[in-house]
């Protein structure tokens, strides 16, 4: 039988029922606005105090030795390869500790689920929130680097654009290895064998073209160099035709972890 | 589509339909080839010890686990592909507590309210109303994690009715609770069913079943083994009277033996051997208390097991 269901229903609700639904999706992302109401000062503290640290860190430190990197002031080019470092860890770590939480530990997916809500509609919805939340944020390290002689640009308005669609991609991202993982503590692995080196070897601090050729294909084909690369031609006003590259790249990973963490956790969540 | 022509036919169709139904969890066989039905307007009560396949009937009725073989239909649904519809319409209470530890109660009935639909106009009022049933008013804006066991439980409950469902999906609803609590919760139960609400409540308690149940389906090792009334149940496994008899070990190894030797049906009740049927017994019978047979002694008949 097909998930989006022509049938009327019986009687008493005579409602369609399909795939995706708009209601279904809002009631869980409702439970997670609740959820950010208690959670929002620490969230937006540590979102403004990390990319300070690490403009104070590289720019004022390094940058005394590094004026500009490809006629970029190092200051702009740090803050603006920050914003997708802040993207990665404020989605791809909600979806490997908060999905593996509620599903194991507080049972809370396994509520909602008694109610007309698919796994398909819960996953979605929490990614969704997830994504929303990280390209929100990602706009703090620009804010930050403002105080640090960045100059506003219109294109800064496309940042939490860019930041929700890497954000969706690293969260399903996320979602995936919580749903194969066997504890919470194989999260470890993924931190320091993918996630860490992926925001190194992105051209955040330092740009990829005197890597080895091999290590700059490695750097083609993480999402995270092609978040860096829009935002910060986005922020400093040098988009070009190249960029649709950059972001088909993205919304590709995007659409494709989606589905993977859907396959993934989708069948774990049903016995 | 399989079913439309049940849903026309109004009252007549069941709330639950079990036929058939397997369900694996690798080599073990949890439910076993089960076949239930659970009339609309009833306080159905799904008996059996821990182990049995409660559980695991219960989850595949929200599509939460998928039956091997069989079929399942709920209020007139068929299950899987159109359990959302029949979800909507039913509330469930599960046997551990998942309630949102870092909501409040108005909190987590508001996320609930969504999720089952409650039109936005609605939601307010039937959040205050959720709250009256679980008796928390005084409690709305109180976070979850500083509540008692007790009023966690209620609010487990109340977040299962807060869009008036037809159906009431019960998992052990008192299983570790106080007595006190347990009161509270059997009245809820039964103001339910008194408001034509179906409910279906799994229980290992037999004194739970017998009070609130109107029919009683006894399972064990994953099927239905015996189905009826609680009164009718007693009657057919149990009969009348149970005699009681008394003593140090040798005397009630020494009744076993004379039980056992003469074909009468008898159990080790604590510190005592129950004998079943005492009203059949001859002048043969030992000297002992005879007490009406009870739930728990068709109960043990019918599986063997001693339960609390």
């Amino acid at each position: 039988m097909s998930a989006v269901s022509e049938s009327a229903g019986s009687g008493a609700s005579g409602r369609r029922v399909g795939r995706l639904e708009p209601a279904a999706l809002a009631g869980v992302m409702s439970r997670d606005v609740a959820i950010f109401g208690r959670y929002w000062k620490a969230t937006t503290f540590s979102s403004i105090v990390q990319p300070t640290i690490y403009l104070l860190a590289f720019g004022l430190g390094l940058g005394k030795f590094i004026p500009h990197i490809l006629h970029v002031k190092y200051e702009a080019y740090v803050a603006t390869g920050v914003v997708a470092t802040a993207v990665l860890f404020s989605s791809a770590f909600p979806g490997m500790f908060n999905t593996f939480i509620r599903w194991q530990f507080q049972r809370t997916y396994d509520a909602m689920l008694a109610a007309p809500v698919d796994t398909e509609e819960l996953i979605t919805a929490e990614m969704l929130w997830v994504s929303l939340r990280a390209g929100v944020y990602g706009l703090a390290p620009l804010l930050v680097g403002f105080f640090f002689g960045l100059q506003p640009e219109a294109g800064m308005l496309l940042v939490p654009l860019i930041g929700f669609v890497t954000g969706f991609g690293f969260v399903g991202f996320g979602v995936t290895v919580a749903a194969i993982a066997k504890t919470i503590d194989n999260f470890n692995y993924i931190t320091s064998a993918v996630l860490t080196p992926m925001f190194l070897v992105a051209g955040t601090f330092f740009p990829l073209s005197n890597l080895p050729a091999g290590i700059r294909a490695i750097a083609y084909v993480n999402p995270l160099y092609h978040c860096v690369q829009l935002v910060r031609d986005a922020s400093l006003g040098n988009l070009h035709t190249g960029d649709l590259g950059h972001a088909g790249v993205l919304i590709v990973f995007a659409l494709l972890m989606w589905r993977l963490a859907i396959s993934q956790l989708g069948r774990r969540l049903i016995d | 589509m399989a079913g439309e022509g049940d849903r026309a036919a109004g009252g007549a169709v069941p709330a639950i339909s079990l036929r058939g139904v397997v369900k694996r969890f690798g080599q073990i066989v949890a439910v076993n080839g089960l076949d239930l039905e659970v009339p609309s307007g009833v306080c159905f009560g799904l008996l059996g010890p821990n182990g049995a396949g409660k559980s695991t009937t219960m989850r595949m009725l929200t599509a939460q686990a998928l039956a091997d073989e069989g079929s399942i239909s709920v209020l007139g649904f068929q299950l899987p592909g159109e359990s959302k519809q029949s979800r909507l319409e039913m509330g469930v209470v599960p046997q551990l507590d998942n309630l949102d530890v870092e909501l409040t109660c108005r909190q987590i009935l508001t996320v609930f309210s969504r999720l089952y639909r409650v039109p936005r106009a609605e939601r307010a009022a039937a959040v205050q109303r959720a709250l009256e049933i679980a008796n928390l008013t005084g409690r709305a804006d109180t976070i979850v994690r500083e509540l008692s066991g007790g009023m966690r439980r209620r609010l487990l409950v109340a977040r299962g009715l807060i869009h008036r469902p037809r159906l009431v999906l019960l998992d052990e609803p008192t299983v570790g609770l106080d007595p006190q609590v347990r009161q509270e919760l059997w009245s809820l139960i039964d103001n339910l069913r008194s408001e034509g609400v179906t409910v279906l409540m799994s229980t290992h308690y037999i004194e739970e079943a017998e009070r609130l149940a109107d029919t009683v389906a006894v399972m064990s090792a994953g099927r239905i083994i015996a189905q009826g009334t609680p009164a009718e149940l007693v009657a057919a496994h149990a009969g009348k009277q149970v005699l009681e008899v008394y003593g140090p070990p040798e005397r009630l190894a020494e009744v076993s033996a004379l039980a056992a030797g003469n074909g009468w049906s008898s159990r080790r009740s604590g510190p005592a051997v129950a004998i079943l049927r005492a009203e059949d017994l001859d002048g043969a019978a030992p000297e002992g208390v005879r007490r009406p047979s009870n739930l728990e002694d068709a109960f043990v008949a019918l599986t063997g097991e001693e339960i609390e």
